[in-house]
């Protein structure tokens, strides 16, 4: 097979989707690690990596330097604000790739929430010669609240460590560790070198010890998505689709996007909050007729029983979600204004906005240390914290630990439609260790 | 050194698999719902060019057997290729859709903008499509943008929220997490929204291909008399080319893509269908804008200005 500019065969096989993340700062290499990505897989092309010598050379480099190919940051900063994710597109043979390229310092919390809340893998990465610190747990903690499925340890500078097997060993297994502690499930670690090319894309030469794929080997191998099969079946309406024409006088079919499971014609479905119970009698994938379909495919689906359903109600089917307006979850805080008990909210989950409460502030989580300190009067900018609100609607809510679609949900300022707080029903993690410490004063680590 | 994962899943393996064809395709049509139950009046911008075509397709899949529960806005800058206007035409009638147009050559006529001395009327076109928003009151725009296309559209939003000026405020730019889109805006702002976000250029192409979309013929390799203007093959027309000392030549060329006749140039090719194009694509060491604008070749500055100048 050629090489061409994505990569891919030239009949344009049919691939899959990957979407991850990356979390880590500058000083890690990560815009390092990610223009080598997109440079080794040849996704950047001659016009772009031309500007890219450019602008090296003008700085005084002999080499182009790969991080300036996503560096889009510095006006950003003379404006004092914060974009906060930006997105990369490419391609391989086997699989297509979109990238979440969350900056790191600043906001970074909020950032990394908003990349890893559609990645189904994390890439986190560490200086070989600092090992796990305090900023790797904070994003590990992230990955794992986010229940982000693969979490990808790339240990980087190898070269500045001799690629020596027992630094990297000694890193891998303390993060492997911390992350199993938090019920991330699958954890790999690399040992890179995202200056020198090791392991990125091509084996690493001078790491013979390392038995492993390179990252763009896991990348391209890694299981994507989960078992539609092994999940129940949740299907949010989106909008009622009735074309009142003469060829399709009775059609009333309910669009949407399956959120998790499998729906067949003939399934037994039961329709929330409302309770009603039909069966699928037909569905539509996107104009032709279908036996089957399954997350996270966008179809319309039309029901055997006359049932009064509208946006914002759940075509469900396997265990059921109880409807309810008392809902306990997670938050992380995403906006400068911050969130108080007493607040009016909107909330919007799934297809379904309604108005809500906020109760309770439960506790504030450290990031960090991951205890929880209650007294909590209100949540700053990202803060991760435990709320209670009441809605004035019932919701059909799953636990965001079964369901990362119909378990989340933001809050937005009625006021002006400002996105305030991101939200997953349920606890944050597996283990979470308690004390009833006061809540600590303002900290500074987030700047 | 690896925890496995408990329930290891291959979806290549199991029959349900998706493409990325599939679950791109899958995504659109769920941001076309999601405008469809929020808003009261969107409208899908549509140029004839083939991002444009693109959603208009997924616009139609994602309604049907219903129409398309939105209008047409074309900005319409005058210097248009007879056949994307044809297309444009036969689309409108072929679907029963509504097409509004906001003429820049309106605008020229009643003295409200004035004929730019490079003839060039990109720049002029948005006033027109402000005028036609507002007036027609549209609060949902789609837009046909990539975010594959640029370094600054790289951290565009689905929803991007504009104020009463059309304008774009980064700090008002909201977080989108998961896919729940945040479409609430004031009475007098609206909403421009890209279903292509996640595609990029050989996406798009495969897409046409796999669907069998029709597109304007100048997409493929044709003869075409054409003239060498800052490195680009520019077609003779009436707004204003060539110049004396631009001789006409017969090429065989074809788009790579559509825009301002004045400003979009033709790419040598002998693509002549839709499979020799994707061949030709995805063995391109050019984007698309490096290929079809060479006045944006890299100047010194020219990464560092746009990072300047480019928050949309």
């Amino acid at each position: 097979m050629s090489t061409t500019q994505a990569g891919m065969t030239q009949t344009g096989t049919a691939t899959s989707l990957l979407r991850f993340a990356t979390a880590g700062s500058v000083d890690d290499g990560k815009s390092t690690l990610v223009g080598r990505l997109l440079h080794d897989s040849k996704s950047v092309l001659a016009d772009q990596l031309e500007a890219v010598e450019h602008a090296s050379r003008r700085r005084g480099q002999e080499a182009p330097d790969l991080a300036l190919l996503t560096d889009g940051l510095r006006a950003e900063r003379e404006q004092g604000i914060t974009i906060d994710v930006a997105y990369r597109y490419f391609a391989t043979a086997r699989r297509r790739f979109i990238l979440a390229d969350t900056p790191g310092h600043v906001q970074y919390t909020r950032n990394m929430v908003t990349g890893a809340s559609t990645a189904e893998l994390a890439v986190v990465l560490v200086d070989a010669r600092n090992g796990v610190v305090e900023q790797t747990r904070r994003h590990a903690a992230v990955a794992a609240l986010l229940r982000v499925p693969h979490v990808v340890l790339a240990v980087n500078k190898m070269d500045l460590v001799g690629y020596a097997e027992p630094v990297f060993a000694a890193i891998a297994e303390e993060f492997t560790a911390y992350a199993a502690s938090l019920g991330v499930k699958d954890v790999v670690a690399v040992p890179i070198s995202a200056l020198a090319g090791d392991n990125v894309v091509e084996p690493s030469a001078a790491m013979d010890w390392y038995g492993g794929p390179t990252l763009l080997e896991h990348l391209e191998t890694v299981p994507v998505g989960t078992d539609p099969s092994a999940e129940p079946a949740r299907f949010p309406v989106q909008y009622v689709i009735r074309p009142q024409s003469e060829e399709f006088h009775d059609y009333r079919g309910y669009a949407g996007q399956l959120a998790s499971g499998v729906l067949r014609v003939g399934d037994a479905v039961t329709v929330l909050p409302s309770g009603h119970t039909t069966t699928v009698a037909a569905i539509d994938a996107l104009g032709e007729s279908t036996e089957l379909a399954w997350a996270p495919q966008s179809v319309t689906v039309r029901l055997a029983d006359d049932i009064d359903i509208s946006r914002g109600d759940l075509i469900a089917a396997g265990p059921l979600p109880v409807p309810t307006k008392d809902v306990r979850a997670t938050v992380c805080h995403l906006n400068e204004r911050p969130l108080h008990v007493g607040a009016k909210v909107l909330l919007k989950h799934t297809t379904r906005t309604v108005r809500a409460l906020v109760k309770e502030i439960s506790y504030r989580i450290d990031i960090d240390s991951l205890e929880q300190r209650s007294g909590a009067e209100g949540l700053s900018v990202n803060d991760i914290g435990h709320v209670v609100l009441r809605t004035a609607e019932p919701l059909a809510l799953d636990d965001y630990t079964d369901n990362r679609r119909t378990g989340s949900f933001i809050l937005i300022d009625p006021s002006d439609g400002t996105t305030l707080t991101a939200g997953m029903a349920g606890e944050a993690f597996d283990t979470v260790s308690t004390n009833g410490a006061p809540d600590a004063p303002e900290e500074e680590d987030w700047v | 050194m690896t925890v496995t994962t408990q329930r290891l899943f291959r979806a290549e393996d199991t029959p349900f698999a998706l493409s990325h064809l599939d679950a791109l395709e899958a995504e659109s049509v769920h941001i076309f719902r999601e405008v469809a139950g929020e808003f009261e009046r969107p409208v899908i911008l549509f140029s004839g060019g083939k991002d444009s075509i693109v959603m208009l397709h997924l616009a139609l899949k994602a309604f049907a057997p219903a129409p398309v529960p939105f209008a047409l806005l074309h900005v319409d800058t005058g210097h248009n290729f007879p056949e994307v206007l044809a297309y444009r035409d036969r689309a409108v009638a072929k679907h029963n859709l509504r097409l509004h147009v906001a003429a820049v050559q309106d605008y020229i006529d009643r003295g409200v903008l004035r004929e730019r001395p490079d003839g060039l009327r990109n720049p002029l076109q948005t006033v027109p499509l402000l005028d036609g928003i507002e007036s027609n009151k549209f609060d949902a725009v789609f837009g046909g943008g990539r975010r594959d296309e640029e370094k600054a559209r790289a951290k565009e939003r689905v929803f991007s929220l504009r104020d009463e000026f059309g304008a774009w405020d980064p700090r008002r730019q909201r977080p989108e997490l998961w896919s729940l889109y945040n479409g609430r805006h004031a009475v007098g702002e609206h909403v421009r929204v890209f279903p292509l976000s996640n595609w990029t250029e050989l996406d798009v192409w495969q897409y046409i291909e796999r669907e069998g979309i029709e597109l304007p013929e100048i997409y493929y390799a044709h003869h075409r008399e054409v003239f060498k203007r800052d490195g680009m093959w520019l077609t003779a027309g009436e707004w204003g080319g060539p110049k004396e000392n631009e001789p006409v030549e017969t090429r065989l060329v074809r788009y790579r893509t559509v825009g301002d006749m004045s400003c979009t140039g033709a790419v040598d090719s002998d693509a002549d269908t839709i499979e020799a194009v994707i061949t030709e694509i995805a063995a391109s060491r050019l984007t698309e804008r490096g290929a079809t604008r060479a006045d944006d070749k890299m100047s010194e500055a020219a990464m560092e200005d746009r990072k300047r100048e480019g928050y949309f």
